[in-house]
C-alpha cells in the first residue's frame, strides 16, 4: 500500500490554512491543519479531481460598461477552465442584467451555470 | 448651500458605504457618502474575482458582488444620501467639506463628524525606481485590472509582473483567462507579499514561475516594452553582479504595494503613523482630532474587505454617537505600540472612559514584520498578559486581527504593548 503526505494550502478562503494530507492508494484518508470543514472537502478534491471557481467577464451591448463580470455558479473541474474562459470571450449580451441572472446555462456540458455579478442597468447614450 | 450633517463621509467604497449604515444603526438622523467614481463600491467593482464576503456576509462573494450588497445597505434609506462624481477638494478642521460636482458645483457641508474612507492607490514605478528606458507598456497592476475587467481592452499580450501582492497576482491569472502569456512574477522579498492561496490559484495553476529574490534592473524597449533584465537580489535587496537575465514581454505589470490615500489627512494636520501610512486612530477609530474619524484602507492597508467592512462600521457607530453627544468625554489615553516582530498596531491608542460601557470591544489589528511559524502573539500592559495567543504561521501579508477579552480591561495600565515570542 503506497502512503504519501502531501502539505498544501486550503485555497477555499483568505485564511489559506495549510493542510498535511495523507493519502493512501490515492485516496485521501486524513486531514490536519484545517481550521474549518471545508479543508478537508478542498484536500479531497485536490487529490482526486481539482476543481476551480471561474470569475471572468462578457461583453454588454447597452450598459455603462462595454463589460459585465460574471462567475461561475459552483466549481468547474480545474483543467477546463481555460477552455471555460475561452468559450465566455465571445459570449456577448443585452443589458440590462441583474446580479445572478443566468448568462450561459451548462456551460461545455458541465453542469454549471454562469452568472452576472453585478446589475448592468441599460444606459442612456 | 449650507446645511449640517450628523456624519459626512469622504468616498463611497466599501469602508464609507459600512461606515454610512453603521452609523445609520446607531441613530444618526442625516449622513452623506461623497464618492468621485461614476458609481459607489470603490475598488471592488474592478475586483471580479471571488473570495470576498467570507467573514463579513458569510457568503463567498465577488467584488461586484460585495459592493452590492454594501450599497443595498444604504440605498432607499432617507437619513443617508450619496453623491457620486463628486471630488472632495478640502476638509477643514471645523468639519467643513468642500467638494465640486459636475451638475451642482462647488458644494461646501458641514458635519458635527467626518469619517475618512478615501482607501488606498497604488505604488508606482517612480515611487520604486525602475532603471531603464521608458516605454509604453507599463502599468501599475490595478490599472490594467481597470482596462481588463471594466473599459474593455487588454494591456499587452507577453506579461511580467513585477512584486507578488495580490492585485499582482489576481492579474496572472486574469490576464492568462484572456489568453496572453504571462512569463513570470518576480518578488524582491525572500518571500511572497500576497496570500498563499493567490500564489497557489493565480500562478501554480497556470505554471506561472516566481521569482523570489529577484528583481528588474533593466526594462528595455524604445517606444514599447520589449523585456527585461532581472537579478537575483542579496540580503539587503541589492542586485548580485553576474546573475542577470532576460526576459521577453511587452507589458510589465507593477504590484509593488499601496499607499493609504491621505492628501485630505494631511491638509488637516492629523497624527500620522509613518509604518501604516495613516492617521493614528483610537479603537472607536477616532483620530488625533476630534469629531474625524478614519477607517479601511486610509487607516493601513487590508487585504481582506471583510475587515475594512468592519472597522468602518465601529468608525460609523462611533462617529453617530459622537455626533449625537453620546460619547464619554472624560476618558484616558492608552498608547498601543507594537514590539518584537509585530510591525503595525491599529488602534495605535485606545480611549478608556472611566467607566467602560458593557459593549465595548477593543479589536487589534496587527502585521508581522517577516514570516514566522509557531510563535505566540502577547498583548500585555505592564506585567499583566491580556492575551496569550499561539500563531501556527504568522506572515507579513496576512493580518492578525485578536479581541482583548472584556474580563481583562481592568488589568490595562497605562500602555499597552503588542509582540511575538518565539
Amino acid at each position: 500500500m503506497a502512503v504519501e503526505t502531501r502539505v498544501m494550502n486550503c485555497i477555499m478562503c483568505p485564511m489559506g490554512c495549510e493542510l498535511t494530507v495523507t493519502i493512501e492508494d490515492g485516496n485521501v484518508t486524513n486531514v490536519t491543519g484545517n481550521t474549518c470543514p471545508r479543508g478537508p472537502i478542498y484536500a479531497k478534491n485536490e487529490v482526486t479531481a481539482p476543481k476551480r471557481m471561474l470569475t471572468t467577464t462578457v461583453a454588454i451591448e447597452g450598459g455603462a460598461l462595454p463589460l459585465l463580470p460574471v462567475v461561475s455558479a459552483d466549481v468547474l473541474p480545474k483543467e477546463r477552465i481555460l477552455d471555460c474562459a475561452c468559450y465566455l470571450r465571445g459570449v456577448k449580451v443585452q443589458a440590462p442584467v441583474k446580479t445572478g441572472d443566468v448568462i450561459v446555462e451548462n456551460i461545455l456540458d458541465l453542469g454549471v451555470n454562469i452568472i452576472a455579478s453585478r446589475d448592468m442597468e441599460l444606459h442612456e447614450q | 448651500m449650507s446645511q449640517l450633517y450628523d456624519v459626512i463621509i469622504v468616498g463611497g467604497g466599501p469602508a464609507g458605504l459600512s461606515a454610512a449604515y453603521s452609523a445609520w444603526e446607531n441613530g444618526a438622523k442625516k449622513i452623506i457618502v461623497i464618492e468621485r467614481d461614476r458609481e459607489l463600491g470603490g475598488i471592488l467593482q474592478q475586483c471580479i474575482h471571488n473570495g470576498f464576503g467570507l467573514h463579513h456576509f458569510k457568503e463567498e462573494l465577488t467584488g461586484p458582488g460585495y459592493a452590492h450588497k454594501c450599497i443595498e445597505l444604504v440605498k432607499d434609506k432617507l437619513e443617508i444620501e450619496t453623491l457620486v462624481d463628486t471630488m472632495v477638494l478640502d476638509v477643514q478642521s471645523n468639519k467643513t467639506v468642500i467638494a465640486v460636482n459636475p451638475e451642482k458645483g462647488l458644494l461646501k457641508l458641514e458635519g458635527k463628524t467626518v469619517i475618512l474612507t478615501m482607501g488606498c492607490r497604488e505604488r508606482t514605478r517612480g515611487a520604486i525606481r525602475i532603471p531603464g528606458e521608458r516605454p509604453a507598456g507599463v502599468f501599475t497592476a490595478g490599472a490594467a485590472q481597470r482596462m481588463v475587467n471594466m473599459e474593455g481592452y487588454l494591456p499587452g499580450h507577453k506579461i511580467v509582473i513585477l512584486g507578488s501582492g495580490d492585485i499582482g497576482l489576481i492579474m496572472a491569472r486574469r490576464m492568462s483567462l484572456e489568453g496572453c502569456k504571462v512569463q513570470a512574477c518576480l518578488e524582491i522579498c525572500p518571500f511572497s507579499n500576497g496570500l498563499t492561496r493567490n500564489i497557489v490559484q493565480c500562478l501554480n495553476d497556470y505554471d506561472i514561475p516566481l521569482y523570489l529574490s529577484h528583481t528588474i534592473v533593466a526594462i528595455h524597449g524604445e517606444k514599447r516594452v520589449t523585456g527585461i533584465t532581472v537579478a537575483k537580489v542579496d540580503e539587503r535587496m541589492t542586485p548580485i553582479p553576474g546573475t542577470e537575465f532576460d526576459i521577453e514581454c511587452d507589458t510589465v505589470l507593477l504590484s509593488v504595494g499601496l499607499i493609504p490615500e491621505n492628501e485630505l489627512s494631511r491638509g488637516l494636520d492629523l497624527d500620522m503613523n509613518p509604518l501604516t501610512n495613516g492617521p493614528v486612530v483610537d479603537q472607536h477609530r477616532e483620530t488625533s482630532l476630534d469629531g474625524f474619524f478614519a477607517a479601511g484602507n486610509v487607516v493601513h492597508v487590508h487585504d481582506l474587505v471583510d475587515f475594512v467592512s468592519e472597522e468602518a462600521e465601529i468608525a460609523g457607530k462611533y462617529a453617530a454617537l459622537k455626533a449625537q453627544g453620546k460619547l464619554s468625554s472624560d476618558n484616558r489615553t492608552v498608547k498601543v505600540s507594537a514590539i518584537d516582530g509585530v510591525r503595525t498596531c491599529v488602534p495605535q491608542k485606545i480611549t478608556m472612559p472611566a467607566q467602560i460601557p458593557a459593549d465595548e470591544k477593543i479589536k487589534l489589528f496587527m502585521r508581522v514584520a517577516a514570516p514566522h511559524r509557531k510563535v505566540k502573539l502577547v498583548v500585555k500592559s505592564g506585567d499583566n498578559v491580556l492575551l496569550n495567543r499561539p500563531l501556527p504561521v504568522a506572515k507579513p501579508s496576512e493580518m492578525i486581527a485578536v479581541e482583548i477579552p472584556a474580563a481583562k480591561f481592568n488589568l490595562i495600565g497605562e500602555e499597552i504593548s503588542v509582540g511575538l515570542v518565539l
